[in-house]
């Protein structure tokens, strides 16, 4: 292969997406089809090392550049772009398609590209485009939407600045990985860190996705935190601070999805959990660790598109989303309820599902660099997964009380993208080998071993015990919890308006004083220079003789003196 | 109106039962095999088993706490 025999394979999806409007009935579905899977060729056509540069004012940019953990997170984006095209064939909505796959299109250009610049790029399009898919969903969506570009772009600021910063100080674009010295790679970090949904930036993520469409938030759910955890994998591996951070959303994540009543909402809360743990990985930085983060990110994008799918299905079929009006639907849904909790088995590790044999990496990765209280906390949110995720979305969707709803289970297409994805968890649950496989680093671990697998269905059957003796204060309610954006939906509104009055008042009492000022102006101007004014009234003409006189003879006295 | 034998207070039951059977066979599945601990708590009799159960607990617990501070009806924002 030669570099100028290489197609990006970015370009292909994005060019596809843009040409997706233009096509209909059979030919659209085709190419919708023929798209991500021409993309997953070109993939595993990439070689290591740059492939494609071009000129750019003073550099050079790398626009494709190939190795594992370039290809691995490809791959998996372009198979998910298959997969979420399978599941959205009947969505009507022409432009969520386009834009989903310009957004995938950008994730891939953003694991293939070999320097900061081309990374910001495709990162930039990848927020134009996700933007787009949530406005997609109709008039409800736009205000979320806006809210998410806003905070997207707030991060492509902070990611510019630091990038900037970054080739003022040392000359160079490339994108490796970067000592956390200087202001500029700070910045690069919190950039990253924006789309990762890490603490300060969490609650986009769930204010925004919540609002797309029933095929919108499998696309969603992929894309922008994975790109993170792919960047900060690239440039930040083994960055202490990101241990505490990705604790932290592992533990927010659990408690807002325990208090949530959006199914929907609660799978969000759950993304940034995930995220968590890779974050998490990454920071403790071993090899064990970094191919545990990305074998990670590689299975949570597909049990969480599968748990979605099902929440799409239930919402395509029913046009309900909270707990408080579900429930029941495995009478008529039974391949949607098998499938979610299938989705659900794999987000909590359990064995024989693709969480079990990615997520144990993470684990063992922190024990065996001693990181005891690490290694707790992930053992104890392990439990608070299954909990969140694995017992309380199937259950207070598919069973709980009968909400009387009986809709049958999705069209086709939507069954079969679901039963493709519940096919790869167990597949790789079963076989984690051709996972491994294509990891960054070679494997040196064995998930199924008698006292990690006895360990791990210890702690989750007694979370789902712990679930069901705690179920009276686990009900649901018609209620959200307040979270950061409180801030800027709420008191910031609050403070403009506040603001708005004050400019108000101070405006009128302006205009007050204005006005009564220019009252008494012109009533002097007028008592002077009205037509009764004393510079304006006419005199006698005797009057204006004697005066004359009078400066005469005094002149006439002054000028003898 | 609701006759799914899945939902019966039979079946339910012996759902129940059949939980508890598992349950004890994985805490006395630690009889035997052996753990290769990394610290020392992770080598106690049932770990996963009482370190899952309570630390779900204390999860439950923190978010109700939480949830009577920054609960709010979900139409909050609406207005």
């Amino acid at each position: 292969m030669t570099a100028s025999l290489v197609v990006p394979p970015a370009v292909l999806l994005i060019g596809g997406g843009l040409v997706l409007p233009l096509l209909q009935g059979w030919l659209r579905r085709v190419a919708i089809l023929v798209l991500p899977l021409a993309t997953l060729y070109l993939i595993w056509q990439v070689p290591d090392g740059i492939v494609l540069a071009v000129p750019f004012l003073d550099y050079t940019l790398a626009l494709v550049k190939g190795d594992a953990l370039s290809r691995l997170f490809a791959t998996i984006f372009a198979v998910m772009a298959l997969a979420g095209g399978l599941f959205a064939l009947n969505q009507k909505r022409t432009v969520e398609l386009s834009a989903a796959f310009c957004y995938a299109g950008g994730a891939i250009g953003v694991v293939f590209a070999g320097d900061l610049l081309t990374v910001f790029i495709f990162w930039e399009m990848m927020a134009i485009a996700s933007t787009l898919v949530i406005w997609s969903a109709g008039p409800s969506a736009r205000a979320a939407g806006l809210r998410y570009a806003v905070i997207h772009l707030l991060g492509g600021v902070l990611l510019m600045a630091g990038i900037t910063g970054e080739i003022a100080n040392t000359g160079s674009l490339a994108f490796g990985k970067m000592a956390l010295d200087t202001v500029p790679r700070w910045l690069i970090l919190a950039g990253f860190l924006v789309n990762a949904a890490a603490p300060p930036f969490s609650s986009w993520l769930p204010d925004a996705y919540v609002e797309s469409s029933w095929s919108g938030m499998v696309f969603l759910s992929a894309f922008t935190t994975k790109t993170a955890v792919y960047v900060l994998l690239r440039g930040f591996p083994g960055a202490e601070l990101l241990v505490y951070l990705g604790l932290f959303m592992v533990f927010y994540g659990i408690v807002y999805a325990i208090l949530e009543n959006d199914m929907r909402r609660i799978l969000a809360y759950s993304i940034v959990n995930q995220v968590g743990f890779m974050v998490t990985g990454i920071g403790i930085g071993t090899e064990m660790a970094l191919n545990g983060a990305a074998a990670h990110a590689f299975a949570h994008i597909i049990y969480k598109a599968l748990l979605l799918m099902s929440a799409g299905s239930v919402l395509y079929m029913t046009g309900k989303r909270k707990c408080t009006d579900l429930g029941g639907l495995f009478r008529t849904m039974p391949l949607t309820t098998v499938c979610g909790i299938i989705g659900a088995l794999s987000i909590s590790a359990f064995p024989l599902t693709s969480g079990f044999i990615s997520k144990s990496m993470i684990s063992e990765a922190a024990g065996l660099a001693h990181l005891e209280v690490v290694w707790y906390l992930l053992a104890a949110a392990s439990a608070g997964v299954f909990l969140h995720a694995g017992v309380k979305f199937p259950w207070f969707v598919f069973f709980q009380k009968d909400s009387g709803l009986r809709p049958p289970d999705p069209p086709w297409n939507m069954r079969a993208a679901m039963l493709f994805f519940a096919a790869l968890c167990l597949g790789l649950g079963i076989a984690p080998g051709p996972l491994y496989a294509i990891l960054p680093f070679a494997v040196h671990f064995e998930p199924y071993t008698a006292p990690h697998v006895v360990f791990q269905l210890q702690l989750l059957l007694f979370s789902g015990l712990a679930f069901f003796l705690m179920l009276g204060w686990l009900q649901r309610t018609l209620t959200i919890t307040l979270d950061i954006d409180w801030l800027y939906r709420r008191l910031g509104v609050v403070l403009v308006r506040r603001l708005d009055r004050w400019v108000q008042t101070l405006r009128s009492g302006l205009a007050a004083a204005a006005t009564h000022g220019a009252r008494g102006g012109a009533s002097w101007l007028h008592r002077h220079h009205g037509s009764d004014g004393i510079l304006a009234r006419t005199w006698p003409t005797g009057l204006m003789a004697l005066w004359t006189t009078l400066i005469l003879a005094a002149y006439l006295v002054l000028s003898y003196w | 109106m609701d006759d799914h034998w899945l939902v019966r207070a039979t079946t339910i039951r012996r759902l129940w039962i059949a939980f508890a059977v598992v349950l004890v066979a994985v805490v006395l599945a630690d009889l035997a095999i052996e753990h290769h601990p990394y610290f020392g708590l992770d080598g106690t009799f049932g770990f996963g088993a009482w370190f899952g159960f309570g630390s779900c607990v204390v999860m439950i617990v923190f978010a109700k706490a939480l949830g009577a501070v920054l609960k709010r009806p979900d139409t909050y924002y609406d207005s």
